[in-house]
């Protein structure tokens, strides 16, 4: 413990202008960030162990037919596609519930493009954590079905990849829109929970019982839009509804809560 | 230079910062003293602009702390040392700070050894910190950038007395070598010895402020007898008026000659007189506090007390 000596340097050495700090910066560091703490490591982790061990299950359990890169993408995506918003959600949480907000809100005062930077990086997740879950698909599908002594069957265009990625980017965008509607870990993480599997349930079993819900399903429920994108390419409609019912459940809450994030007081 | 210009914050009905106005020059340390609760924090939380003033400026350099292009290249700010994510590595926390900067590497490890965090210690995340470790890593963040200006709260919470006196050379060279220093404490001797100005708060108002040396002057003398009731009137006779300090001392409103003369001509034998420094600091605070402090006059009250005098 240096008692004695405590050498500041000297702190009027030159009086600099400094330049402002870029959006590049801000986005490079809070993406940093969201991988750096105990929770982001774990959560990572997870999503590589979930891949592995759904990509082990489909190998082990899946029917000879159904050994298809369809089955091993979907698959993977379904750990991927719930755990990765978590990743956005704490990343903007974790400023007030850790209370880090404070030291980071001083240091970029301008809080709007932290959130603008946590935003990015969020986006920049979804974007690059599909392909490697295309990629282990892949994997999978070569290496399963040589152990099935099977052909490998391609079933997967372009088209459908691009439209899983999105429904990814979506889904991290519904993590980070509770993330600064509720700025609260625990209780931002219980309403992820509600939104990913409450709202679908209830949706399902009023649609089984209610024919007049089963039929505006596509226009009020979200969840179902999104699905949609897993299963291949888009309708005009179904493109409607997925404009319609992201306006209301993603777009129209997170314009919310990026007013509230931005006067929110860090305690 | 840290301006404050009349700034007010209201939560509703509650005023937690009643117009306050004071100056912390460079080249100075500015201590910020009050009991719990007088508005510390809230104002220094409005200084670097966390809160937002409901009427007022506040400034850093004559410009509003948001439109610092980089703050944390121009003031070190410590506002909370448990304000930091529990799950991140001490060495981690200041390289997210160096990052935001624009800093080279090498300020991670440079500013760690100055605040005396081995590497051991810098490898293991915040939640396995003592208050003190916390603390000392909260001020590496302050002093990564280079800063010319340090704001601190509270900032000797938690350090042992080594490191309470290693961070008051820490201030006292920043401050020597043309640096603005303000840190608040509700503490008074913690502050007495490093601070050169001061600036007594409470209940969101300025209560006294000045510097410590008119303050301290202005403080009166002490004086141990075999007789203080004898001597107190004896100095109300003259006019001072004085207060009972323990069993046999006064605390008297004027300086050690008069007290002297006084108990000279009164026959009064004085065990010991000296000026009251610390003695009267206290005395000065607990009174000026007094109308403030919840344990003490609950439903008072304050005086409207004249901004920037000693009451």
């Amino acid at each position: 413990m240096s008692t004695i000596q405590h050498g500041v340097q000297g702190p009027m050495t030159e009086p600099v202008t400094p330049r402002g700090i870029p959006l590049s910066r801000i986005t490079a560091t809070e993406l940093r960030k969201m991988l750096d703490t105990r929770s982001g490591f774990w959560t990572m982790a997870s999503i590589a162990l979930a891949s592995l061990a759904t990509t082990g299950m489909v190998i082990l359990f899946a029917d000879r037919e159904d050994l298809t890169y369809r089955t091993f993408t979907a698959a993977i995506s379904v750990p991927m596609s719930l755990i990765l918003p978590i990743i956005a959600i704490l990343s903007v949480t974790a400023e007030w519930s850790q209370r880090s907000g404070l030291t980071t809100f001083t240091l970029v005062p301008h809080r709007s493009r932290v959130i603008a930077g946590k935003l990015v990086a969020s986006i920049a997740i979804a974007v690059v954590a599909t392909p490697v879950a295309f990629a282990i698909g892949a994997v999978g599908n070569v290496a399963g079905t040589a152990l099935a002594g099977a052909h490998p069957v391609w079933d997967l265009t372009a088209a459908n990849l691009l439209t899983i990625e999105l429904a990814n980017v979506l889904g991290m965008l519904v993590g980070f829109m509770l993330g600064v509607l509720v700025r609260n870990s625990s209780a931002a993480l219980v309403a992820y929970l509600l939104y990913q599997f409450l709202l679908p349930t209830l949706a399902l079993i009023l649609a089984a019982k209610q024919d007049w819900f089963s039929e505006v399903q596509p226009w009020v429920d979200f969840d179902f839009a999104t699905g949609a994108l897993l299963d291949g390419p888009l309708s005009s409609e179904q493109w409607a509804q997925l404009a319609v019912t992201g306006l209301v459940w993603l777009v129209v809450p997170l314009a919310v809560g990026l007013r509230l994030v931005v006067r929110a007081e860090v305690k | 230079m840290i301006t404050l210009d009349s700034v007010t914050r209201r939560y509703g009905e509650f005023v937690a910062v009643d117009h306050v106005s004071f100056t912390a020059q460079s080249g100075r340390v500015t201590g910020f003293l009050g009991p719990n609760g007088a508005g510390k924090s809230t104002t220094m939380r409005i200084i670097v602009g966390l809160t937002r003033a409901t009427t007022g400026s506040a400034t850093v350099f004559g410009r509003r702390y948001v439109d610092l292009p980089n703050p944390g290249l121009e003031v070190g700010v410590l506002l909370d040392a448990s304000a930091q994510h529990a799950g991140r590595t001490g060495r981690e926390t200041l390289t997210i700070a160096q990052r935001f900067m624009g800093l080279p590497k090498a300020r991670v490890d440079e500013v760690l050894d100055l605040v005396g965090l081995t590497p051991a210690e810098s490898s293991r995340r915040v939640s396995d910190y003592s208050l003190g470790m916390r603390q000392r890593l909260g001020i590496a963040t302050a002093l990564i950038g280079d800063p010319t200006m340090l704001i601190l709260d509270e900032p000797a919470n938690g350090l042992d007395p080594a490191g309470i006196r290693w961070m008051r050379g820490l201030l006292r060279d920043f401050a020597d070598a043309g640096g603005t220093v303000l840190l608040s404490s509700h503490l008074l001797h913690e502050i007495e010895v490093i601070a050169d100005d001061l600036v007594v708060i409470g209940n969101g108002r300025i209560v006294a402020q000045g510097a410590k040396s008119e303050l301290l002057a202005s403080a009166g003398a002490v004086v141990r007898t075999t007789d203080p009731h004898t001597l107190a009137a004896a100095l109300d006779a003259r006019g001072v008026t004085s207060s009972y300090v323990g069993t046999d001392g006064l605390l008297a409103q004027t300086d050690a000659e008069q007290v002297g003369r006084t108990a000279y001509a009164a026959g009064v034998p004085v065990l010991e007189l000296r000026a009251a420094d610390g003695t009267g600091l206290e005395e000065m605070f607990l009174q000026l506090t007094a109308d403030t402090q919840r344990d003490i006059q609950p439903d008072h009250e304050p005086k409207d007390q004249p901004e920037g005098a000693v009451a």
